[in-house]
């Protein structure tokens, strides 16, 4: 599969990352090997009085594929989304789903498309059954058709003995269940999930994670905004991460780790009077040796398992005595804290995404 | 190669079916939280007995009881709310995403709002007739032909029908449910109350006389109590919107939709684009 960007994209540096994702986007999709593309954002901004919600954001994602929109609370994932589902509109810039313009034919856009919204939009006081019914009635699917579909959907998502009983009474994680369903009645082709799993419990998000993956596999493409890193590490074929309404990068999500840095070994010695002389031998193999006296660790970086190998031998040589030696790849809140300066999960207080969105 | 996703038998639906599908979903609504109901049964009966019997008796209408005065006015009253149900119906759809889902899907945009009218229309019209009936049992008859009778409630629907517009206006600005019910709370009541509707204007206060006979309500008033037998027709020093109330509900009917149609429509649109 042709990935939709070669290599990592940093627009921090130069513009050239942004420019070069337009490049893509721009190509024609059906020529040669490329991918059909399903969803593109083509510099979309939205401004609400003097803030920039988003900032010229800019990506592609393949037919079939899941593409991870990741980033904290209030970058600008969620008004990016209600802008490629027409639910917004954009100050500047468009988007095309599924071949359409968003800003010149939303009527098809919205027909080729699902959304699952942040908060589970589904209607409290219907049963889930009605729930599923009420959407595909105004699909207008036929009754017959319809009443089969919705016991499909209920026993798919394990919601076949609560079909009957009102929405009010689901837990969070039957309710996103339900919501997904709801969104799955005219099989779109493009689904658009807005922060999926916030607030499940880690059981509930990994049946959710199996679902999605399955309805990959059935060759929808996905969209997904995510506060999790893992989340989109576990998902994703690519990752855009946005901040303050900017694409600040862009690639697989391995790619975005050896971005943060190489790996790098990681090694604990069993006693603190060693640790000079551990340190010593570590110089010899690369020139910045990280020390931590509490813990009695020693951080290098490393090309790969060779590297440990023979670092690993060297220690042995020397009989210092260590109690763990390992390879450290960087993780995607590495990643984050490299990219933005700050952790993803930091939660700016002042503005929220959905104070942002009013 | 990936696989293509089999699409179910989509049809297009006319704006009709899809608000009346939007209907079906609003009733299964008062089907499941039956004290919806209330604001337009328990409540104007209340209204009734109370008027009727406490403070009824020291109120003097001409040419007819009380209570068969009283009722043309709380049938007003009702209508005049129906703008209430339906702002915080819209408000609580608003609020609650239910909005942005349908909106996000294949259907003609207008039928979330033509479909909240038309069941907000089905809810006032039961307060109507729970309204006729409570009346019947107190003494309240129509006494001027069925023609007439039907008038009557046709000019009641159409005036509903434009307080629809000012409910979607409120409900497309206001934020909250609790927003919506201090704001309409707060006009409604003294729209319905500085009119004809409870006592006769005659006794008010020259000034305020001369606002409460401008008060649309009061001609909606005036309208049914003519078009229904319930008293004596407006004095002679009375607004011209008393002389001619049949005439004047329709005019204020028309106005309201003029000016709230637009002013609601758009709210609601920009509600949409953010």
């Amino acid at each position: 599969m042709v990935r939709m960007v070669g290599s990592t994209i940093r627009s921090r540096h130069s513009i050239f990352g942004r420019k070069l994702i337009r490049e893509l986007s721009m190509r024609p999709s059906s020529v040669g090997r490329m991918p059909t593309v399903a969803v593109e954002a083509i510099d979309l901004v939205k401004v609400f009085g003097t803030n920039r919600a988003v900032d010229g954001v800019s990506f592609v994602v393949p037919e079939g594929s899941v593409l991870g929109l990741l980033g904290p609370n209030g970058a600008g994932k969620t008004t990016t989304v209600r802008m490629l589902t027409t639910l917004s509109v954009p100050t500047s810039g468009t988007g095309r789903v599924a071949g359409h313009d968003v800003i010149k034919e939303p009527a098809a856009v919205r027909r080729s498309m699902g959304l699952t919204g942040q908060s589970a939009t589904i209607d409290e006081l219907l049963t889930g059954r009605e729930n599923i019914r009420l959407i595909g009635r105004l699909y207008g699917l036929p009754t017959k058709y319809l009443n089969k579909l919705s016991d499909e959907l209920l026993e798919r998502f394990l919601l076949t003995d609560a079909a009957d009983r009102v929405a009010k009474t689901y837990s969070g994680g039957m309710r996103r269940r339900l919501d997904l369903a709801v969104s799955l009645v005219a099989s779109p082709p493009v689904l658009f999930l807005d922060e999926p799993t916030t607030g499940l419990d880690p059981r509930s998000r990994a049946d959710l994670w199996d679902v999605l993956r399955g309805l990959v596999k059935d060759g929808t493409t996905l969209l997904l905004t995510t506060q999790y890193l893992e989340e989109a590490d576990h998902l994703a074929d690519e990752i855009v991460v946005i901040d303050k309404g900017k694409v600040i990068a862009a690639g697989t999500p391995t790619q975005l780790k050896d971005e943060a840095g190489r790996a790098s070994v990681v090694v604990t010695v069993s006693s603190l009077a060693d640790l000079p002389r551990a340190a010593e031998l570590l110089r010899q193999h690369s020139s910045e040796v990280h020390v931590e006296d509490m813990s009695r660790r020693l951080t290098a970086p490393a090309a790969g398992l060779a590297d440990m190998t023979r670092i690993a031998a060297v220690f042995t040589d020397s009989g210092i005595e260590i109690d763990d030696l390992g390879l450290k790849r960087p993780s995607l809140d590495d990643v984050f804290l490299h990219l933005t300066g700050h952790r993803a999960e930091e939660i700016d207080e002042t503005k929220t995404e959905q104070e942002a969105v009013r | 190669m990936t696989a293509t996703v089999m699409r179910p038998p989509i049809h297009h639906r006319s704006l009709l079916q899809q608000s009346l599908t939007v209907v079906w979903r609003n009733l299964l609504h008062i089907r499941r939280m039956p004290e919806m109901l209330l604001d337009v049964t328990i409540q104007p009966v209340m209204f009734v007995l109370l008027f009727a019997y406490v403070f009824g008796g020291s109120i003097d209408v001409p040419g007819s009881t009380y209570r068969e005065f009283l009722l043309p006015g709380i049938m007003a009253q009702t209508m005049v709310f129906s703008s209430a149900i339906v702002a915080l119906g819209l408000t609580s759809d608003l609020e609650k995403g239910i909005v942005d889902r349908l909106k996000s899907l294949p259907i003609s945009r207008s039928s979330v709002l033509v479909g909240r009218s038309l069941s907000s229309l089905i809810h006032s019209s039961i307060g109507i007739v729970v309204m006729g009936i409570t009346g019947l049992l107190v003494g309240w008859r129509i006494r001027d032909g069925l023609a007439n009778a039907v008038l009557a409630y046709l000019v009641l629907l159409l005036f509903g029908f434009s307080m629809i517009w000012l409910g979607i206006w409120v409900g497309s600005l206001m934020r909250s449910v609790e927003a919506v019910n201090g704001f309409m709370f707060t006009v409604m009541f003294p729209l319905t109350f500085v009119a004809n509707t409870f006592a006769p204007t005659q006794d008010m206060p020259t000034w305020l006389r001369v606002i409460a006979e401008w008060n649309p309500v009061s001609a909606l008033t005036a309208a049914c109590r003519d078009l229904w037998g319930n008293g004596l027709p407006a004095p002679a020093d009375a607004q011209w919107p008393l002389q001619h109330p049949v005439i004047a509900s329709i005019g204020w009917s028309i106005i309201f939709t003029a000016v709230f149609a637009p002013l609601a429509l758009a709210a609601f649109r920009r509600r949409s684009k953010d």
